[in-house]
């Protein structure tokens, strides 16, 4: 299967008035048609970045990128901006974490829809409104017929972002960017969504790249895993490999503050510290001031991304091998993973 | 709707009378004798106490208050002290005058304001924006005595020579101009009033390029201007729809509320240039003593604020959707 969005040594860098600000340093992945990608890391770890250079979404005026992204075989990184809004909401499409914000709010949510068609095909606003129709109804939203002309604030947040998601798929896209889309709903409801998301990938066979903090969801949907730190890939693995053999300190602090009903852990692992500053970044590792296994390499070599175990597995870790297997094996111990 | 209606009328109601009130208040704690001011200075004491009586004012001040009331029932605003003209009258000649200066003056301010705010929002730290800034600074400070001097020097007298200039004085009547009167028709009044217009709407430009400039900054980082980007509207697309009619809500708001304020006077402009409006006409009625000349400009003013802010509120209810008048 061919990877219908590749994207290779991106780097996004940002003008402050304090300096140049790294966000996305190198990073590079791929997801397949039907696949689903996780990015996961903590505010600031480029995460969101990223996301917003590949969509062409950056500030041009205070942002610069390189690298390659490349969609279904056409380079699209740097293209003009009429050739980018040609893409977006066509071949690329992308829904955000707030839903109470991300709709325009003086728009009947029928408008906005049938926007998204007109802009990018000619047919009726008679047609479009259908189309917008259409969709409501398939991401559950009952009396569609009905609540198309209503505005955003006669909605909740869970339908809100069923519209997002509608609007989002109304053209039918390749590929559909998820930046934290469950992080502002209630609990059943990021359930809800998710399990929405997954059917409708299904249905139109798109990749997804699902962006988030929460390695929970990663394991609700994700296929493969890119873990994200000071605008860097720390690790990279398809899911079951990264939960059952993670290779980076901080991927197994992500692992250890996840609650886990069949633990009987006193009390949740945190990572101490607080995520490195991307004006000044740490020498060396970026992860080292916070790493409880840091040593005098860490403090002055930049890790390379390194492959583990042949299965695509990468990880950017300088501890040997072997130190690294015993030291998860007693943390997956402590934790108490297997419940007794 | 009509609950609201009702309850915005009984507060304009209260208000109303609040304002008379006080009006009437200061005006008796001013120790000047309007009845000698209307008699003239030959009048005897035993004139002036007959003055006093047929003007009212031997009344006390509740009872003249009272009666002002009772009248006003009736849609008399009374009669001047000084000339025995009727106020209805008065108001009824001057409004239009003030009428035109401002809603010219204020389709003047959003022409120019909302044009450049929004090139100012759009190109933050530019040399347009900063030239803007410059004009709101110079603005929001001249004064507009000194503004219409300035203009007049320039318009009526450095270019007197030229196509160009323009009358520093008097007012044309736009519709029927009364016999006798020098000119008339909507082209000498237009004319009449190029300067009047643009020494008036500067101060409201400036604020309403401060206003536009930063209402568009700020509903830019809003989350749906990415997410109209991210469907692929066209930035003309995003600016028109998704940012504009956003960031235009409050100053709608404002806009009422300042047209409302400025139909009761704009007293500086109306001096300069001779126009006669409500402001320069309370200016005479306020050195001399003209009670009931007074309190009309006062109510008029009031009930030109009391509507446009009712007319603001019932617009708001038509272009905001999340506004339902409950």
């Amino acid at each position: 299967m061919t990877a219908i969005l590749q994207v290779s040594d991106l780097k996004t860098s940002f003008r402050t008035d304090d300096g140049i600000v790294k966000a996305v340093d190198g990073v590079s992945f791929s997801v397949d048609k039907g696949q689903t990608l996780g990015i996961v890391g903590e505010s600031g770890s480029g995460k969101s970045v990223t996301s917003l250079t590949i969509m062409g979404l950056n500030d041009k005026r205070a942002a610069t990128s390189s690298g390659s992204v490349v969609l279904d075989g056409t380079e699209i990184l740097g293209v003009s901006a009429s050739q980018l809004q040609e893409i977006r909401g066509t071949r690329m499409a992308m829904i955000f974490q707030d839903p109470m914000t991300s709709l325009n709010p003086v728009k009947s949510i029928g408008w906005q829809l049938a926007e998204a068609v007109l802009v990018h095909n000619d047919v009726t606003k008679k047609a479009a409104r259908d189309r917008a129709t259409e969709l409501l109804e398939q991401v559950g939203i009952p009396n569609s017929e009905r609540r198309v002309d209503d505005y955003p604030h006669q909605f909740s947040g869970g339908m809100r972002q069923r519209v997002m998601i509608a609007m989002a798929l109304i053209n039918n896209p390749d590929v559909l960017i998820a930046d934290e889309p469950t992080t502002a709903l209630d609990v059943t409801t990021q359930a809800q969504i998710l399990l929405l998301m997954k059917r409708l990938q299904d249905e139109y066979n798109m990749a997804i790249i699902m962006i988030t903090h929460d390695l929970g969801v990663i394991a609700e949907v994700a296929d493969d895993v890119v873990v994200m730190y000071g605008g860097k890939v720390v690790e990279q693995a398809s899911v079951g490999e990264l939960f059952d053999r993670p290779q980076h300190p901080y991927t197994w602090g992500l692992l250890g503050s996840l609650p886990r009903l069949d633990s009987r852990a006193d009390r949740l692992e945190q990572i101490p510290g607080q995520p490195p500053s991307l004006l000044r970044p740490p020498t060396g590792c970026a992860f080292h001031p916070r790493c409880e296994f840091v040593f005098d390499r860490c403090r002055s070599e930049v890790p390379p991304l390194i492959d583990f175990g042949g299965a695509n597995h990468l990880h950017r870790c300088l501890l040997g091998d072997g130190m690294r297997q015993e030291i998860w094996a007693k943390k997956k111990a402590a934790m108490k993973v297997e419940a007794a | 709707m009509f609950p609201f209606l009702v309850r915005r009328i009984l507060w304009a109601i209260a208000l109303f009378l609040a304002t008379t009130v006080i009006t009437y208040l200061i005006f008796f704690i001013i120790p000047a004798d309007p009845a000698a001011l209307a008699c003239g200075k030959a009048c005897t004491p035993a004139d002036v106490a007959r003055v006093k009586h047929s003007l009212g004012l031997d009344l006390p001040v509740y009872q003249q208050y009272w009666n002002y009331l009772v009248r006003l029932l009736h849609g008399n605003l009374g009669t001047s002290f000084v000339n025995r003209q009727s106020v209805n009258h008065i108001i009824g000649s001057t409004a239009p005058v003030t009428a035109s200066l401002v809603f010219g003056g204020a389709i003047f301010w959003l022409l120019l304001s909302i044009p450049l705010g929004v090139y100012s929002a759009l190109h933050p730290r530019s040399v347009g924006d900063r030239a803007g800034m410059t004009f709101v600074l110079f603005g929001i400070s001249a004064h507009p005595v000194w503004i219409g001097l300035i203009l007049s020097y320039i318009f009526g007298y450095v270019l007197r020579n030229f196509v160009i200039h323009t009358p520093i004085a008097g007012y044309c009547e736009a519709i029927s101009p009364p016999f006798g009167s020098s000119c008339g028709g909507p082209v000498q009044w237009a004319y009449h009033l190029i300067l009047p217009w643009t020494t008036f709407m500067v101060l409201f430009a400036a604020l309403y390029v401060r206003l536009v400039r930063a209402n568009v900054m700020e509903t830019l980082t809003e989350d749906f201007v990415r997410t109209a980007r991210a469907k692929g509207a066209g930035e003309s697309r995003v600016m028109v729809q998704h940012v504009l009619r956003n960031s235009l809500l409050p100053v709608v708001t404002i806009l009422g509320m300042d047209i409302g304020l400025a139909l009761g006077g704009a007293i500086f402009t109306e001096s300069i240039f001779g126009l006669p409006g409500l402001g320069r006409r309370v200016l005479t009625a306020y050195n001399q003593n003209d009670l009931p000349v007074i309190l009309g400009v006062v109510v008029f003013a009031t009930v030109a604020v009391i509507i446009f802010n009712l007319v603001v509120d019932m617009l708001y209810a038509v272009i905001d959707p999340r506004i339902r008048l409950a």
